[in-house]
């Protein structure tokens, strides 16, 4: 069906002759754009609604006093379903922590959560392949629960600041289940709100493929980050931590970086730093969380962003 | 009536409050709207930022956010 209306636009409308730049470019970009927004809101869709089945309330509840290792893996699969903007980072700690989350199963939850989400695999699924859509989310799990892990067994709980414990929640009567067309409602503005968001990155991403499709054969990065380079995962963490963006806006930097050549390890590297670990987030963690836990926190996972990165390096 | 409108302050929080403030207007209803940016009092409420309490009550949080005519359904349930 997409590649019916890209051929039909690109060799009947246009009548751009097959086989030239012009015409693969633009065939490619038809293709391609209209293909992803499709996945993008149909998948949204279904993930909001499970994401009406998963309100806070009850993923504190899922999680409280849950054993480590399970209760790790459990946070950083709802962490899939359940995406938080920086600002809720410490209302989500302190009501977590507050409820009696492991301070660990917690981190899990907070690396998951801005990582791994359905925007990144829709996108990186369509751009790339299922198969690097399926390494990262896998990748990005695997990160929240070593480093939750390591941060539950180095018992830092001291390391918080104290007032995190004084906050009681206030009890509120919980406001019912809600009816399928709340859940319906909810979900057609949340596809709304994420389509709004991510709609331009995608063209920027698919944009630039396109262009690097038609015309570019030659690789440039290669030579300063490419396969010569032992240090290229760490410049890639080194230079997306301070960045600050969601999973849709490092797509189109993706892009250009692999359709440049570089390896898919350091690529996958780059853009978990950018979405795992950000300049706000710590800034604002460190509300809660005294220097220590916070150094240990972002360097644990700067850490397990590395070590992805070279394992795919040196497998692909 | 006591309406608090939580968030730290991101556009999300200020949207919010406006939603609320065009919702009272167009029911020609009196409230105090206080804003809350303070994370101990947020965390009090709500984990997911920004959030809507009415009388103690949460009615909202996280995103997306609500519409105008959704939180007008909460205030006319709450006036009466």
């Amino acid at each position: 069906m997409f590649k019916w209306f890209a051929d039909l636009v690109t060799y009947d409308l246009l009548r751009l002759p097959k086989g030239t730049h012009l015409a693969d470019s633009l065939n490619f970009f038809l293709y391609d754009v209209p293909k992803i927004y499709f996945l993008l809101i149909v998948v949204v869709f279904f993930v909001a609604i499970v994401r009406t089945f998963l309100p806070p309330e009850r993923i504190r509840k899922m999680l409280s006093h849950k054993k480590e290792f399970v209760g790790n893996i459990l946070a950083a699969g709802l962490g899939i379903f359940t995406p938080f903007c920086t600002c809720s980072a410490i209302p989500l700690f302190i009501g977590m922590l507050e409820s009696g989350v492991p301070l660990g199963v917690t981190m899990s939850f907070l690396v998951a959560s801005p990582t791994v989400n359905e925007v990144a695999l829709i996108l990186l699924w369509g751009l790339f392949g299922w198969q690097v859509a399926l390494t990262y989310i896998v990748s990005g799990l695997t990160i929240a629960v070593v480093s939750g892990l390591i941060i539950g067994r180095l018992k830092l709980e001291k390391e918080i600041e104290p007032f995190v414990f004084q906050v009681k929640q206030v009890k509120t009567d919980s406001k019912g289940t809600m009816t399928w067309k709340e859940r319906l409602n909810y979900a057609v503005e949340y596809v709304k709100e994420i389509f709004a968001q991510v709609w331009l990155y995608v063209m920027l991403g698919v944009g630039l493929g396109a262009l690097i499709h038609g015309y570019v054969p030659v690789d440039f990065v290669t030579q300063y980050a490419g396969r010569g380079n032992p240090f290229a995962v760490l410049i890639a963490v080194v230079i997306g931590v301070p960045l600050y963006s969601n999973a849709a806006g490092t797509i189109p930097v993706v892009q250009a970086l692999i359709g440049k050549g570089l390896q898919l390890g350091t690529t996958l590297a780059f853009m978990m730093a950018v979405t795992a670990l950000s300049l706000p987030e710590f800034i604002i963690l460190r509300k809660v969380l005294k220097p220590k836990l916070l150094l240990t926190f972002f360097g644990t996972v700067a850490l397990g962003i590395i070590a992805i990165g070279y394992l795919f390096n040196l497998i692909f | 009536m006591e309406i608090k409108v939580l968030g730290p302050g991101c556009a999300n929080c200020q949207d919010l409050e406006r939603r609320v403030k065009q919702a009272l207007s167009e029911l020609n209803l009196e409230a105090k709207v206080t804003k809350v940016t303070d994370f101990a009092e947020i965390g009090k409420y709500i984990m997911m930022t920004p959030g809507v309490v009415i009388d103690e009550k949460v009615y909202h949080e996280g995103k997306p956010l609500p519409r105008v005519e959704q939180i007008k359904t909460w205030l006319q349930a709450v006036g009466k």
